[in-house]
C-alpha cells in the first residue's frame, strides 16, 4: 500500500467523515483484476464500500504506437492502428486510411466506400457484442457473454473470409481496398442480418427487463451531457446523456450520408441508458448494413494512389465515429514518405477520464459496472 | 461374541434411528455412509453444475477427462491436493489455518439430523431444526476468520459482506422456519415438534406438504426460505462475498490448494444442507408423492419402482451417448468407459429392483430427488441472474423478506388457530 500511496496522493477534497474514527481504505483494483478489461489499475479510496474517489493508473500496455508512426511509411503504419482498439480494428483502419487520403487529396471509389461501410458496421456490432458480454459478466450475469460470443463469431467469419484475419484485420488500404470481395460476400452479410436480428431480441430478453439488471444499472454512474462535453466524452456515453452527437451524421465521412439511420439518445445518462443506446445502435447498424449491401455499386476498389506516398507538407485532422466514440487522427506531413507526427485521439482514453466523476459516492460494485459501461479497451487507452 | 452380534443385530429390528436406539456402532456406520454419500454428491454436483451451466450457455463444458468429462471432478480434486499450499506471510497463521476447517465442520455437522427416511438419520433430536440452523450459521464465523486472517483487502471486504449478508438473511429464514413449525402443531393435540423426523411425520398425518398448507401461507413461507437459503449459501444472485468480478474471489482469495477445496466442499455441502431443510420442512421430506391418497399395495409397488427406473433411464442415456460417440480409434477408450459407466448404472438399477432393497431405499430416493431439484434451481439461478449490489441485497433482506416473514408468521398463527378451533371453516 505504501507504494500506491507514494504513487498517488489522491488528495481530493475529502467530505466530512461520517463516523468517528472511520478509516479510509485505499485499495488497488488491477492491473490484474478480472473486471478492469485488461491492465487498467484503479486506486480506490473507500469508506466501507462507498467510493470517495479514485484514480486511474494507465500505461501498462503502452507500446508507443504514435512514435512508431514516425519511423514507418504511411503504408507501413497502417497495420499498427489495428492494434489500438483491437476489438474494433476495422474502424481504426478506416479512420487512419481516410485521414491519409485527406492528406493526399484522394478519395476511395464508391464500391470501396460501400464495402468499407459494411465492414465497419459489422465491426461496430462485434464491438458492441463484446461490450455487452463483458459488461453483463461484470454485473454478474454470465450467460450473455456466451450468447454474444457465439454471434460475434459469425462476423469474424465474414472478416476471415474477406481478408484472412479475424481480429486485427488490416482490411483497408490508403485509397481503397486491397482485395475484391469474395464470392458470396453479399449473401453472407444478408445471412448475418437475418441471423442477427432475432439475436438482439434474445440479449434483450435476458437483460432489458430483468429486475436485478435494472436495479444494478438504473441511476448508476450518472453523468450529465454538460459534464460529458466538458470532459470530451464521446460516443454512446455522450449520447446516453442526451447529446445527439454522432460523427456519422454531424460530419459525414465515408458515404454515411447515403444511408438512413437514427441516432439513439438517452435521457438520464445512467448505465441503463448507455446499455439501451448501444442495443439500439446495434439495430441501427443492421439497418445501415441492409441498405449498404443492397446498394453496392460495381467499379474499381482502389483509387489512383502513388506507389511511394509523399503527401504534401501540411496537417490534417480526421475523425470517425468508432464504436466507442470519436476516433481522431491528427497527421502532420513534412513531405517525406514518413509522417512527421501522428497523434491519435482515442475514445477510450478520453472516456476513461469520466470514471472518477461517475463513480464518486457510489459503491465498489458500481465501479465495476461503470468501467464496463464506459466500454474501454486498454490497448487504445495506452497505445 | 454373541453379545456383539446381538448388539449389531438388535438395531436392525428396532424402528429407530441409531442415535435414538443408542447404538454407537450403527451411528458410526451411518455417519460414514452420510459422509461418503455427501462427498459423492458434491463430486456429482460439481460435474453436473459445469455441464448444465455449459449447456445453458451454448457450450459443451468438460469433455476431455473421461467420456463427457465424467472424470473431471477427480482430476480437479487431484490437482487441488497436489497444489502448493500457499500461506501469505502477513497472514494470521493459526486463524488462517483453522478457518476452512470450521466452515467445513459446520457444513458437515448439520447432516447429523437430516432425515433421509423415518429411520435413516444419524439421530433424531427433539430440537433438530434449531440444531441445523444453529450449526449451519456457525460457518459465517469461519468465513469472517478466513477474511480477517488473510490480512488483505479483498478478502476482508468479502468477509464483511458475507457476515452482514448471512446474519440478516438468517432472520427472515428463521421466521419462515417458525411458521412451518407452527403448522406442525395443527393437530388434535395441538402440540408441535422441532424434530426433523417429527416435522415430516406431521406432514403425513395432516395429509399435505406444508407448501400447500393454509394456502398460500405455506407457499410464501417456503418462498422466503428459498430466497434466504440462496443468500445464506452465498450463491448467485447473492454471491457478493465471492463476487468474482468485483472482489476477485472474496474471502478465499488468498487460499489455494487443499484449503481452498475445503471451502468449495463446504459451499456445496451447505447448499445440500439448506436444501434438505427446505425439503424436510415444506416438501414432505422422504414422503413419496401422495402417500395417503395413493396408498395400498399396488401404489406402493409402483412408487417403489421409481429408483430403479431412474437409474435405468440414466443408464439408457449413457448407452445412447455411447452409440453416438465418434467412431474414431482415438475415442475407443472413452466409448468403452462410457459403456462401462452405463453398465454400472444399469447394475445399480437392477439392485434397486430387488424387493428387499427397493422397500428400504425408496425413502432415501424421494428425499434425494427433491434435494436434487433444489440443486438444479441453484444452477439455473446462476445461469440467469445478474448479481445484486450490497445495499440492494440488504434492502431485499430487511425491507421485503423480513416483513413478509413476520406477516406470514402472524397469519399462520391466526389461521392455524382458527382452523383447529373452527375446523368446519377450512375442512367442511
Amino acid at each position: 500500500m505504501t507504494d500506491s500511496k507514494t504513487f498517488s496522493p489522491l488528495d481530493l477534497d475529502t467530505p466530512e467523515k461520517p463516523y468517528l474514527d472511520a478509516n479510509e481504505l485505499v485499495i488497488n483494483m488491477g492491473p490484474q483484476h478480472p473486471a478492469t478489461h485488461g491492465v487498467l489499475r484503479v486506486i480506490l479510496r473507500l469508506d466501507g464500500e462507498k467510493v470517495l474517489g479514485l484514480e486511474c493508473v494507465i500505461g501498462y500496455l503502452h507500446r508507443g504506437v504514435e512514435k512508431i508512426a514516425e519511423n514507418r511509411t504511411y503504408t507501413m503504419f497502417n497495420p499498427y492502428v489495428d492494434r489500438m482498439d483491437y476489438v474494433a480494428a476495422v474502424s481504426n483502419g478506416l479512420g487512419y486510411c481516410e485521414a491519409v487520403e485527406k492528406l493526399l487529396n484522394v478519395e476511395a471509389p464508391p464500391r470501396a466506400q460501400y464495402i468499407r461501410v459494411i465492414l465497419t458496421e459489422l465491426n461496430r456490432i462485434a464491438s458492441h457484442q463484446l461490450w455487452l458480454g463483458t459488461h453483463a459478466l461484470d454485473i454478474g450475469a454470465i450467460t450473455p457473454l456466451f450468447y454474444t460470443f457465439r454471434d460475434r463469431e459469425e462476423i469474424l467469419k465474414i472478416f476471415e473470409k474477406y481478408c484472412g484475419a479475424r481480429l486485427t484485420t488490416h482490411a483497408f488500404r490508403i485509397g481503397g481496398l486491397q482485395y475484391e470481395t469474395y464470392n458470396g460476400f453479399e449473401q453472407d452479410v444478408k445471412n448475418f442480418i437475418s441471423f442477427f436480428k432475432p439475436k438482439i431480441d434474445e440479449y434483450e430478453e435476458l437483460l432489458t427487463t430483468n429486475r436485478i439488471w435494472l436495479e444494478r444499472t438504473k441511476g448508476v454512474g450518472v453523468i450529465s451531457g454538460k459534464d460529458c462535453i466538458a470532459l470530451g466524452v464521446t460516443g454512446p456515453v455522450l449520447r446516453a446523456s442526451g447529446v445527439k452527437w454522432d460523427i456519422r451524421k454531424a460530419q459525414p465521412y465515408a458515404n454515411y450520408k447515403n444511408f438512413e439511420f437514427e441516432i439513439p439518445t438517452g435521457a438520464s445518462g445512467d448505465t441503463y441508458d448507455r446499455y439501451m443506446v448501444r442495443m439500439i445502435e446495434m439495430r441501427q447498424s443492421v439497418r445501415i448494413l441492409e441498405q449498404a449491401v443492397a446498394g453496392i455499386p460495381e467499379g474499381p476498389i482502389m483509387a489512383k494512389v502513388p506507389k511511394v506516398m509523399k503527401p504534401p507538407v501540411g496537417e490534417v485532422y480526421h475523425s470517425i465515429e468508432a464504436p466507442k466514440g470519436e476516433l481522431g487522427y491528427f497527421i502532420v506531413s513534412d513531405g517525406s514518405t514518413q509522417p512527421y507526427r501522428v497523434r491519435v485521439r482515442p475514445p477510450s482514453f478520453v472516456n476513461l477520464q469520466a470514471l472518477d466523476l461517475m463513480c464518486r459516492g457510489q459503491l465498489v460494485a458500481d465501479v465495476i459496472a461503470v468501467i464496463g459501461t464506459l466500454d474501454i479497451v486498454l490497448g487504445e487507452v495506452d497505445r | 461374541m454373541q453379545e456383539l452380534l446381538n448388539y449389531i443385530s438388535s438395531y436392525l429390528s428396532s424402528d429407530q434411528t441409531p442415535g435414538g436406539a443408542g447404538n454407537f456402532l450403527w451411528a458410526l456406520i451411518y455417519i460414514l455412509l452420510v459422509f461418503a454419500g455427501l462427498s459423492v454428491a458434491v463430486i456429482a454436483m460439481n460435474w453436473l453444475e459445469r455441464k448444465i451451466l455449459a449447456h445453458m450457455q451454448v457450450r459443451l463444458g468438460p469433455m476431455r477427462v473421461g467420456p463427457h468429462g465424467l472424470l473431471q471432478p477427480f482430476a480437479d480434486a487431484l490437482k487441488l491436493l497436489l497444489k502448493e499450499d500457499i500461506m501469505p506471510d502477513e497472514a494470521d497463521k493459526l486463524i488462517f489455518w483453522v478457518a476452512p476447517f470450521i466452515v467445513t465442520l459446520a457444513a458437515f455437522t448439520v447432516f447429523v439430523v437430516v432425515p433421509f427416511g423415518p429411520t435413516h438419520a444419524i439421530t433424531d433430536m427433539n430440537i433438530g431444526i434449531l440444531f441445523m440452523l444453529g450449526v449451519s450459521s456457525l460457518s459465517v464465523l469461519g468465513i469472517v476468520m478466513a477474511g480477517w486472517a488473510s490480512n488483505s483487502h479483498y478478502p476482508l471486504i468479502g468477509a464483511l459482506r458475507s457476515s452482514a449478508q448471512m446474519v440478516s438473511y438468517e432472520v427472515a429464514m428463521g421466521l419462515a422456519v417458525v411458521s412451518a413449525i407452527l403448522m406442525t402443531s395443527l393437530n388434535q393435540q395441538g402440540t408441535g415438534t422441532l424434530s426433523m423426523i417429527g416435522i415430516v411425520e406431521a406432514q403425513q398425518a395432516q395429509g399435505t406438504w406444508f407448501v400447500f398448507k393454509l394456502f398460500p401461507l405455506g407457499l410464501i413461507a417456503f418462498f422466503i426460505f428459498a430466497v434466504a437459503m440462496v443468500a445464506e449459501t452465498n450463491r448467485a444472485p447473492f454471491d457478493l462475498p465471492e463476487a468474482e468480478s468485483e472482489l476477485t474471489a472474496g474471502f478465499h482469495t488468498e487460499y489455494s490448494g487443499f484449503r481452498w477445496s475445503l471451502f468449495f466442499l463446504a459451499e456445496y455441502s451447505a447448499m445440500i444442507a439448506v436444501s434438505s431443510i427446505a425439503v424436510t420442512l415444506w416438501m414432505g421430506g422422504w414422503l413419496r408423492p401422495f402417500p395417503n391418497a395413493l396408498s395400498g399395495s399396488t401404489w406402493n409397488l409402483v412408487f417403489s419402482l421409481f429408483p430403479g427406473i431412474t437409474f435405468l433411464f440414466l443408464a439408457g442415456m449413457c448407452f445412447y451417448s455411447t452409440a453416438r460417440m465418434p467412431k474414431h480409434p482415438y475415442f475407443r477408450i472413452q466409448t468403452a468407459g462410457l459403456a462401462i459407466f452405463g453398465a454400472l448404472l444399469a447394475l445399480i438399477a437392477l439392485v434397486l429392483f430387488i424387493p428387499a432393497v427397493r422397500v428400504r431405499i425408496q425413502d432415501i430416493y424421494w428425499f434425494c430427488i427433491k434435494v436434487a431439484a433444489f440443486m438444479y434451481l441453484y444452477i439455473w439461478y446462476r445461469g440467469t441472474f445478474p448479481r445484486y449490489r450490497f445495499d440492494q441485497l440488504m434492502k431485499v433482506g430487511w425491507k421485503i423478506l423480513l416483513p413478509m416473514g413476520l406477516g406470514v408468521l402472524i397469519l399462520t398463527a391466526f389461521f392455524g388457530l382458527w382452523s383447529t378451533t373452527h375446523t368446519n371453516l377450512w375442512h367442511p
